[in-house]
């Protein structure tokens, strides 16, 4: 049977992905961010997933205002990154796992969960960079994957506690999946930042520092939130903390805390990095 | 609009604007725009207001027009700048100032 060996969440800001292209990882401004990611690939070595399942944001590279889903999963054998506008180098294919696939949305829309499904979808920065920031100079990527993207271009997005739900419903699927495959869940976005507006730069590091904490041991106090109390606490695109919670959600009650880190600022924003585990209850 | 929140409003407001910042994940698209903005604001049929927004380079304008900062982004990117150059113009900051508050955050 499938397993879920655990979940790493973290900041996706596309300046890091600048930064890896110019090898900038150890220059005083990018060393305390890139060095917190030494604790992921320590555990990384040691869990070896097969497979991962990527709750992450689309920010205008697959998806327009013209069909905008709520809730999307890709279906694809293959997902490419692409130019974003910025013209990037972009990042090399990432497999991907369409039986997993397949079953994820069988399971999922049998539990109520009506996912748009994709057989061609480019995945941006918000997912690309994380598996950049796991595995550094992979090639090919260790892993194949399965995006799930959550809307939070356009209100309304989905409430908190729903995403939550969403992520204990795949954990639920994967736990049920009959072949023998450790599986990853990552969490992309975040944490406290504002890009637009007047308040932009806005940055609530005892909100965040309250998150991390909670996300361990009692994130229901967190899925409990309404997306305007997460833009007021964390700021417009803090609200990113969604995919951190449907990736917590999967991985069941009880965890046990892997690594942390916590560094202000990359770019406008608050960037964090989060391991658990499942923990044996 | 110290926060703004992109709604069905605002969705419907912007939608030229934000569909012309769409385009320009296209190379080709951003160097037609910079061979001729005006005919190509006019391709995307943009309102008054989200074209002297675009002609003046603001952020806050282009916002209360219906733009929504991730497509933003991407014309902000034809111009040289980033979200902390945007993010300086719409608090009307130095550059160097908006850096040092978002620095301070860590304190």
């Amino acid at each position: 049977m499938a397993r879920i060996v655990g979940m790493v969440t973290t900041s996706h800001v596309p300046m890091i992905g600048k930064a890896i292209g110019a090898g900038l990882q150890q220059e005083p401004y990018w060393k305390p961010f890139f060095d917190g990611f030494d604790g992921v690939h320590d555990w990384l070595d040691r869990v070896k997933p097969d497979v991962a399942v990527v709750f992450y944001n689309d920010h205008g590279l697959n998806f327009f205002l013209d069909k905008l889903p709520t809730f999307a999963i890709g279906a694809a054998e293959t997902y490419r990154n692409a130019d974003e506008g910025w013209g990037l180098p972009a990042f090399s294919p990432f497999r991907g796992d369409p039986e997993l696939s397949w079953h994820l949305i069988e399971s999922l829309v049998a539990d109520e969960f009506d996912m748009t499904t994709c057989q061609d979808m480019l995945v941006d920065h918000a997912f690309a960079i994380p598996m950049a920031l796991l595995w550094p100079n992979a090639s090919p990527w260790p892993v194949k994957t399965v995006p799930i993207s959550v809307n939070t271009i356009q209100h309304p997005l989905p409430r908190a506690a729903r995403c939550y739900a969403l992520g204990q419903s795949v954990g639920r699927a994967i736990e049920a999946y009959p072949a023998d495959l450790k599986v990853l869940i990552i969490g992309t976005g975040g944490l406290s930042h504002q890009l637009d507006g007047r308040r932009a730069g806005f940055i609530n590091k005892e909100f965040d520092l309250m998150c991390l904490e909670k996300l361990v041991s009692s994130p229901l106090e967190i899925a409990r939130y309404s997306i305007a109390t997460l833009i007021e606490e964390a700021g417009s695109q803090g609200v990113e903390i969604l995919m951190w919670l449907a990736a917590r959600a999967a991985l069941g009650e009880s965890v046990r805390k892997v690594h942390m880190n916590y560094h202000i600022p990359i770019s406008n924003t608050a960037s964090g990095v989060l391991v658990l585990e499942p923990s044996e209850s | 609009m110290d926060t703004p929140i992109f709604d069905g409003e605002q969705a419907l407001k912007g939608y030229a604007l934000n569909k012309m910042c769409y385009s320009f994940n296209d190379a080709q698209n951003r160097a037609a725009f910079l061979r001729d903005e005006e005919a190509y604001c006019n391709q995307f049929g943009l309102s008054e207001a989200q074209r002297a927004a675009v002609k003046r380079r603001n952020v806050l304008a282009m916002i209360e027009a219906g733009g929504n900062i991730y497509y933003l982004a991407k014309l902000a990117g034809i111009f040289g700048l980033n979200v902390q150059d945007i993010g300086a113009q719409q608090t009307g900051m130095s550059l160097e100032a908006f850096k040092a508050k978002l620095a301070a955050a860590g304190n």
